[in-house]
């Protein structure tokens, strides 16, 4: 083949790439500019030997306004506290965890909502449930012997 | 006679023999992690075979103690061991001069120090932190301590190679690099910037942190300093497969690179742009802020661009080679590659791999699409393409032809040879299917998932016909790597010796446009100053997010939960 065709393809090639990578740059903006409220944030650092004896807030779920809701939760070797949690179809939850141990990850199956969840950090994250049903929540980050079982739940119904 | 002969095999070239060793050495490591390879495929397959493994192996106590092994001794293990033998050789060879020898085997028993020390917490079971050991998380000190002397070990390789080029340029003034030296010593470059990040890790936090010197550590710091160095270890792993598939691989399907500065300018890139992109894993991480996060979207989005031109490149140069011997025909050329050449193949074999590969890596680095998929089975569903297919191929490839180039023996059955390098490439497709949709489907990487408490069992239920993919894989896995293991150790292991006229020779590719009179080329060609290009942006945007986190350091006490 020619040289001068090879590198012709080759210039189409280049470019080719350089706007696709553009692209997908600016899908991702365009997500993160509307929809990404599930992209965690760090609500502030805690001393991780002070979580379980009052530097963070015994895990619960609370009510601040008409369906707006908060939950503390702890993820701790090998179980998540609460390990089961109730919602109503459109709740708006932000979500607080930390960890006393070691590395989790905060994973609710069939969501956005998948966090590390590192000690020494509090992790918030937001989202709002659209269809009922049984979620598991999942660690997956490896954090021991018994990390396959550290499963919770959350329930959302009608 | 004879004996003096023997014992001065290398005599020719002293470097053939350190770098046969660092290559063995690789395959050993290989060998024992790769074992656990097919009982994770089956773990992922629902099936428990730990029970029976541990009958056979008495010291493995768990699952994630071969995982442990599997990450370590194939990802940082095997991975550098290769690097640090082949390119050192092919530098050498190229510059027709020796690196400083001395300093050579100084890194190899590095190697060999370091490894045999983490190897013994790893096997007690002392050491389960997986290979990322993202603390609190807390393994026994040798752990830390054989670590670090293999990290060290990598750097020593970065000062061989890279005082070997500056001392080939003071004997070759205005000359341009030759092109396989420039991409050796790029990509030690490269190498040497990304390691920082580790190393800072493991002195300063870890090896203090394990001797209880220091009370705790801090996990975000400590997950930040890895990953500064663990993306960019991905083209570590990467760019010595690169270097064949440039170097070698056009030359032996016979026809030619079309380019020489284009592969420059694709090296280049990865010196500057491999390391300022680690927050890409982090995209799940509080505590880091999002703006950037952003940045390092970027700039990982741009690093493919010298990975979208080397596809190109090396599709090219295969069809050049084809057409060269006879080929025809749009897809028809493709029939006329030496496919019996074992770099050919698995070389190509390895790049489709790395297509499949690098099309799911753009959506692991598209910050807001990560979260469907980070740390589910579709992560290392994804990095096997890359990593356990493209270049552990490609480097089986090299093995076959540089391990009989060395040494002077045959390689063993051939064929038996490329029938494992067929099924190693199948199985891993299969596996990625697997993975990859179990991993939407929300099952989680690193889980004993086939021994899970009574209670839960059936959660993954809806994945198990993706399950039994990874149970096909796993088993054709196994026999792949048998085959292909045996062959490279079979051909080590004989006594047989070539004559000197039969011995392999290894030939470089040669160009169709080469470097001759390029200014571009002359501008490239300026290492030192875009070394120091490399350190300056990774320190731009790393340096804000490290010392906000360290000004609020949070020290957390170690945990031992396996
Ligand atoms: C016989 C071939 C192989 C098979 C069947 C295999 C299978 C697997 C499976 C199923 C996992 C996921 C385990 C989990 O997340 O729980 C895994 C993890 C991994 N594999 Fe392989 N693998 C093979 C070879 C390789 C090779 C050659 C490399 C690298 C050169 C490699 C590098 C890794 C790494 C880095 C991990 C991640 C470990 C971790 O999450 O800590 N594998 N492997
Ligand atoms: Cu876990
Ligand atoms: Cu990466």
């Amino acid at each position: 083949m020619d040289k001068h065709v090879i590198e012709a393809y080759e210039r189409g090639w280049m470019l080719f790439s350089l706007a696709m990578i553009l692209i997908f740059l600016v899908f991702i903006g365009y997500t993160l500019s509307g929809y990404a409220f599930y992209v965690p944030d760090a609500a502030r650092r805690i001393d991780p030997t002070t979580v379980r004896t009052g530097g963070f807030p015994k895990p619960h779920v609370e009510e601040v306004a008409p369906g707006k809701y908060q939950a503390y939760v702890i993820g701790q070797a090998f179980a998540w506290l609460p390990g089961e949690m109730h919602f109503k179809v459109g709740d708006e939850v932000t979500f607080f965890v930390t960890s006393p141990d070691v590395q989790h990850g905060f994973y609710i199956h069939g969501t956005n909502i998948n966090v590390q969840v590192i000690p020494g950090e509090v992790a918030k994250v937001k989202t709002t449930f659209k269809r009922p049903g049984e979620y598991l929540v999942i660690c997956n980050e490896y954090c021991g012997i018994g990390h396959q079982n550290m499963i919770g739940k959350i329930v959302v119904e009608e | 006679m004879a004996t003096l002969t023997r014992k001065d095999a290398y005599a020719d070239f002293p470097v053939k023999k350190v770098s046969l060793y660092f290559v063995v050495l690789g395959l050993i490591s290989l060998s024992i992690g790769t074992l656990f390879g097919p009982f994770q495929a089956l773990n992922y397959a629902n099936l428990n075979l730990y029970p029976w493994l541990q009958k056979l192996l008495p010291f493995i106590k768990s699952y994630y103690q071969g995982l442990t092994l599997h990450g370590v001794l194939n990802a940082i293990v095997f991975t550098q061991l290769f690097a640090q033998g082949a390119l050192l050789y092919l530098q050498s060879k190229e510059m027709k001069m020796l690196p400083l020898m001395g300093v050579a085997w100084a890194a190899w028993w590095l190697d060999l120090v370091g490894l045999v020390l983490a190897a013994i917490p790893l096997l007690t079971n002392d050491a389960t932190v997986l290979y990322t050991f993202y603390p609190p998380l807390k393994g026994h000190p040798l752990f830390y301590i054989g670590a670090a002397l293999i990290i060290v070990s990598s750097l020593v390789s970065v000062f061989l190679s890279v005082e070997l080029w500056y001392r080939w340029k003071k004997q070759n003034p205005g000359k341009p690099t030759p092109l396989v030296s420039y991409m050796s010593v790029a990509t030690w470059m490269m190498w040497g910037v990304a390691a920082i990040g580790l190393v800072v890790e493991a002195v300063v936090l870890l090896i203090p942190w394990s001797l209880g010197l220091l009370k705790g550590v801090d996990p975000l710091l400590s997950r930040t300093l890895f990953w500064w160095t663990g993306h960019p270890i991905v083209y570590f792993w990467l760019l010595p497969a690169y270097v064949v598939w440039y170097g070698l691989l056009p030359q032996r399907a016979g026809g030619k690179l079309i380019s020489d500065p284009l592969a420059r300018l694709v090296f280049l890139a990865f010196l500057i742009f491999s390391s300022p992109v680690g927050f890409h894993h982090q995209f799940a991480d509080p505590g880091i802020d999002p703006f950037w996060k952003l940045v390092h979207t970027v700039l990982t989005m741009m690093v493919a661009v010298p990975s979208l031109i080397t596809a190109f490149s090396i599709a090219a140069s295969l069809e050049i080679g084809a057409r060269a011997r006879g080929g025809r025909g749009v897809l028809g050329w493709i029939t006329k590659l030496p496919w019996d050449d074992p770099i050919v193949l698995a070389s190509t074999l390895g790049a489709i791999a790395f297509i499949a590969g690098g099309a799911g890596g753009i959506v692991n680095a598209s910050f807001t699409l990560d979260y469907v998929v980070h740390n589910t089975t579709w992560i290392p569903g994804h990095f096997h393409l890359p990593v356990a297919t493209a270049v552990t191929l490609t480097h089986f490839g090299l093995a076959a032809v540089l391990i009989p180039h060395l040494t002077g023996k045959p390689l063993v059955s051939p064929g038996l040879f490329r029938a494992g390098i067929v099924l190693w490439f199948t199985g891993m497709m299969t596996m990625a299917i697997g993975m990859h949709t179990m991993g939407l489907l929300g099952v989680p990487r690193r889980a004993w998932i086939s021994n899970i408490a009574p209670n839960l069992e059936g959660i993954y239920g809806h994945t198990a016909l993706w399950m039994v993919l990874n149970g096909i894989a796993g088993t054709i896995l196994l026999i792949a790597a048998t085959l292909i293991l045996y062959v490279l150790f079979a051909t080590l292991l004989q006594k047989k010796r070539l004559s000197p006229e039969e011995l392999p020779e290894l030939e470089f590719a040669e160009a169709i446009s080469g470097p001759e009179g390029r200014r571009s080329v002359k501008v490239m060609d300026r290492l030192f100053f875009w070394w120091a290009m490399a350190l300056v942006i990774v320190l731009i945007v790393y340096m804000p997010t490290l010392i906000r986190i360290w000004s609020t350091f949070v020290s957390a006490p170690g945990y031992r939960l396996w």
